[in-house]
């Protein structure tokens, strides 16, 4: 299974095998990273679950969708390569991805 | 919840007691996709099996909290054993209203609340099956869309003059009639159930007010639902239709906590106090609750949103329509891409927002900084979003 490493808003890495066919957003919610609510559970309805793509990574992770687009023009802390987690499914070609956690630290 | 208290390095003990027999999933795919057969029931549960285990979290699942001591500061569970708590989390929820009408207890006729319910309505819908929908709320609406998506023949009957007759504008009331007729469903506005027909225990028929009878081999009904409060309300805590809490989530019992569709929670921006049924509440109670209980601020207060998916319809709602004194609809509802504003003053309170992230993600964030808006510009969809405020 794909492994996917993400870096919560602590710095801290978690690295976990994700299912084909489900999305960055799943893996992180269902293993509890720090960062990424996903507030809609992944209808591309709220920005909660933003992630910096590593720049190795972009080229396969794809291009933002239209609604995608469209919510992240409006979200804070946006970067060329920030994506809705949500929108990236997972496949084995994505084995090894590396994403940052968008949101903030809390105080 | 728990999740978040572990997120915050919360090292105690955390017992989770819950009534049904599956750990917990989410519901709003219940109506959607996992309806439509495009979702597992993998995808559904919000946490693996492994994260109860790595994160000792004590998951009791089967058992339903009968009675609340808070003196003696212990629960009493349906199998006959006490629990005891420094801390109780109430996150009891809603449970479906029932239609007080001849016929209700037969097989076939569903609500749709947890995922038992949906097993038992997939079960039954499919190609050319005629599904009635009782109540044309966001329930009733997404059960409707779905079962189009799988072949059956709808009908939705609604008790009032439009649709989401409570929690919409009567734009988006119409835009998603039209819509839904596009789709081939139908529609019985106005219309009173008075009981439901059967043969051998199975639903056959829905019994109207004016004597007519509509034929069906499954019927849901989706006309609101009830905070599951009892449990609090009978241990004396305060209770106003939902627990009573604060801005942290706390009842008036220092030592017990109520959130999400239970709760009966202030919301500053409106300068008053109710009880929410969404998502987005439900977890940013939980936050205000585990920042509680781990010794930190809790977080800044979140303008409430929602949002509903239908056919290729997104509608996204940020704030609620109190005391609003003008609408301003930005966009052609022809279009299938519109917003629908609703101002107090020059104050936005309200956003409905079809297939209009911008319009729905500036909205919430105007809503909540309390900016004034500039009316012209806002109803004019060739000016930015971001150049609306005055």
């Amino acid at each position: 299974m794909p492994k996917i490493t993400y870096i919560d808003f602590y710095n801290t890495e978690h690295t976990f095998e994700v299912k084909p066919g489900h999305s960055v957003m799943d893996g992180a919610v269902k293993n509890n990273v720090p960062g990424i609510d996903a507030d809609c559970g992944g209808a591309c309805s709220c920005a909660t679950c933003q992630v910096y793509v590593d720049a190795a990574w972009q080229s396969r992770t794809g291009e933002r969708n239209e609604m995608e687009q469209s919510m992240l023009e409006f979200a804070d802390g946006v970067q060329s390569n920030s994506r809705l987690s949500c929108q990236i499914t997972v496949t084995d070609e994505l084995d090894g991805l590396v994403v940052r956690v968008a949101k903030k630290a809390p105080d | 919840m728990a999740a978040l208290l572990r997120q915050l390095g919360h090292a105690g003990r955390i017992t989770l007691i819950g009534d049904e027999l599956v750990p917990p999933y989410q519901r709003p795919p219940l109506s959607k996709a996992w309806l439509k057969g495009e979702a597992d029931s993998e995808f559904l549960s919000l946490k693996p099996l492994a994260f109860y285990v790595d994160g000792a979290i004590d998951f009791r699942p089967g058992v339903r909290a009968v009675r609340l001591e808070r003196t003696a500061r212990y629960v009493r569970l349906s199998d006959g054993t006490d629990m005891s708590y420094d801390i109780l989390v109430l996150a009891t929820g809603a449970r479906a209203a029932a239609l007080p009408v001849p016929g209700a207890d037969l097989h076939g006729v569903l609500f749709l609340r947890t995922s038992a319910d949906a097993e038992a309505l997939k079960a039954r819908l499919g190609r050319d099956k005629r599904l009635v929908v009782v109540g044309g709320g966001y329930i009733g609406l997404e059960v409707a869309a779905s079962g189009r998506a799988l072949g059956a023949d709808v009908v939705v009957l609604e008790r009032e003059a439009r649709l989401l007759a409570r929690v919409a504008s009567e734009t988006i009331s119409n835009f998603f009639r039209r819509l839904h007729e596009r789709h081939g469903a139908k529609f019985e506005l106005g219309a009173s159930v008075v009981g439901f027909a059967g043969e051998a225990g199975q639903v056959t028929g829905v019994k109207l007010a004016d004597g007519r009878a509509l034929a069906c081999d499954v019927a849901v009904v989706g006309v609101g639902a009830h905070p599951n409060d009892e449990l609090a309300a009978e241990s004396g805590l305060e209770t106003a239709r939902g627990v009573v809490v604060d801005l942290q989530a706390r009842t008036s019992d220092p030592r017990v906590f109520a959130i999400g569709d239970v709760a009966h929670r202030p919301m500053p921006i409106y300068g008053r106090m109710f009880r929410m049924e969404s998502v987005p509440n439900a977890l940013e109670q939980a936050k205000q609750a585990a920042c509680t209980i781990a010794g930190r601020p809790a977080p800044v207060g979140e303008v409430p949103w929602q949002w509903s998916d239908q056919y290729d319809v997104k509608l996204q709602i940020a704030g609620y329509a109190f005391d609003v004194d003008e609408i301003i609809v930005r966009g052609d509802p022809e279009s299938g891409k519109f917003a629908v504003f609703h101002l107090q003053g020059e104050h936005l309170q309200s956003v409905e927002a079809i297939n209009s992230p911008p319009e729905f993600m500036m909205g919430r964030q105007l809503i909540g900084s309390r900016k004034a808006i500039n009316r012209l510009k806002l109803a004019n969809p060739a000016v930015s979003m971001r150049d609306v405020a005055l």
